[in-house]
């Protein structure tokens, strides 16, 4: 099996079980095109923990935990941990963060934008655009010279952050402990934070995925940065399989709805689906990879990638506090003014971050 | 007997080692060019393009990640 996964055919595997387990975990529960979505589940998991109060979407989505200990465990079985960092973190942190930003005016990561398509929401072809075009900027910058510096080795246990972080949220999802009133951790009663598929289900799916995608390097922006790039499409089969068997089990399981209005957690404003996924791209370009894949990377105990991830939880208390994020009713009342914000941010990171090699 | 290339590409997020990679072959049409780089995914990533550009790739474990050989 592991000769598979790593070898050509590995991303197109990959994808395709992913996919598969992605319309799973919605038949299992989770909201409409969202078996997964790594903007929306760290989201979830920032409002569980208290840091925003948005009461529809907080919980601890087990998923994110299965990524990181997926690829944690895979890693140390397949010698390839390896702790690491350095590599400009306040930066990433602010990629992070405006990646999440992007991501919550849109209303899904690159993830739920295939997996949105996929299930007939025509909406997401706007955010796939958008998508496209901010991974093509990021190519503008890195063919001029963009790099954000070398990481060095770090002690082994510099790796164990991510995962000992991952076993936390996990613990504080069995146990649900109440830290006073109107305290953390909070757990949806209505909204898209209280659709979710069993605690067992959604861990087992979020450790399988960890495994596969550390194995394939599944990445959702690497696969179209690559075949923009260089006329690579390593990565996007894996894409093109995500998506394509995600339709056929829409399809097979009458969750296919093609359209663009009343979509489960998606608004119809075509500009700001397109700008929202620009930033998101972008910022995800510049940092080397998707949101998934910074997961993955953060299990192998690459710490610029975790605080990447960190940069995405704030990113995300940020989108709430000050009402950046959509809904189902249309952007937030400050989504126009972060995406900016974030656009000109990345511009900056883009030009002044360059190889004086 | 050409000159070895050298390019360090070691804690460079993707796809900086392949872009360096590509710089490098692109410069030469034969000899050997030796790609640094820390992780498996650039080690995998720099065998793959180069092995799709005609070159033959062979690696070797070093401390702190791979070194990638490239012969042609």
């Amino acid at each position: 099996m592991d000769k598979t996964l790593t070898s050509k055919y590995g991303p197109c595997i990959a994808g395709g079980i992913i996919g598969l387990i992605a319309v799973a975990l919605v038949h299992f529960g989770n909201p409409g095109n969202m078996g997964f979505c790594v903007a929306c589940f760290t989201r979830d998991i920032a409002g569980a923990l208290g840091f925003h109060r948005a009461g529809i979407v907080q919980y601890i989505r087990p998923e994110i935990p299965g990524f990181i200990l997926g690829s944690f465990i895979s890693s140390l079985i397949f010698r390839e941990y390896s702790p690491r960092g350095g590599s400009s973190p306040a930066v990433r942190f602010g990629l992070g963060m405006f990646a999440m930003l992007g991501a919550l005016v849109f209303l899904g990561c690159p993830w739920r934008a295939y997996l949105r398509v996929a299930g007939g929401d025509w909406n997401a072809l706007y955010g796939l655009g958008g998508l496209i075009v901010g991974i093509f900027i990021g190519i503008i910058f890195l063919w001029n010279g963009f790099s954000l510096g070398a990481s060095e080795s770090n002690p082994k246990a510099a790796g164990l952050i991510m995962p000992l972080i991952s076993i936390a949220l996990l613990a504080l999802l069995f146990i649900a402990p109440k830290f006073g009133d109107n305290a953390p951790v909070f757990f949806s009663s209505s909204g898209p934070g209280s659709q979710h598929a069993p605690i067992l289900i959604a861990l087992g799916a979020g450790l399988v995925v960890g495994w596969l995608a550390q194995r394939s390097r599944f990445c959702t922006v690497g696969a179209v940065r690559d075949f923009l790039m260089m006329g690579d499409a390593y990565l996007l089969k894996g894409i093109i399989s995500f998506t394509l068997v995600a339709f056929i089990a829409n399809y097979a399981l009458g969750t296919f709805k093609p359209g663009f209005e009343s979509q489960p957690v998606a608004h119809t404003n075509e500009l700001w689906n397109f700008l929202g996924m620009v930033l998101s791209g972008l910022a995800f370009t510049l940092a080397g990879g998707c949101p998934g894949r910074q997961l993955i990377m953060a299990g192998e105990g690459d710490s610029d990638a975790g605080i990447f991830v960190i940069g995405m939880l704030a990113g995300a208390a940020v989108a709430h506090n000050f009402s950046a994020a959509s809904s189902g009713a249309g952007i937030g009342a400050y989504g126009i003014h972060v995406t900016i914000i974030g656009l000109v941010f990345c511009a900056f990171v883009g030009l002044c971050f360059r190889d004086r090699g | 007997m050409s000159d070895v290339i050298t390019v360090n590409a070691s804690g460079l997020s993707c796809p900086q080692p392949v872009m360096l990679t590509k710089k490098a072959l692109s410069e030469i049409s034969s000899g050997r060019v030796e790609v640094l780089v820390d992780t498996a995914t650039s080690r995998n990533n720099v065998s793959r393009y180069a092995g799709n550009k005609g070159w033959k790739v062979s690696t070797e474990e070093r401390d702190g990640g791979y070194k990638v050989i490239l012969e042609k």
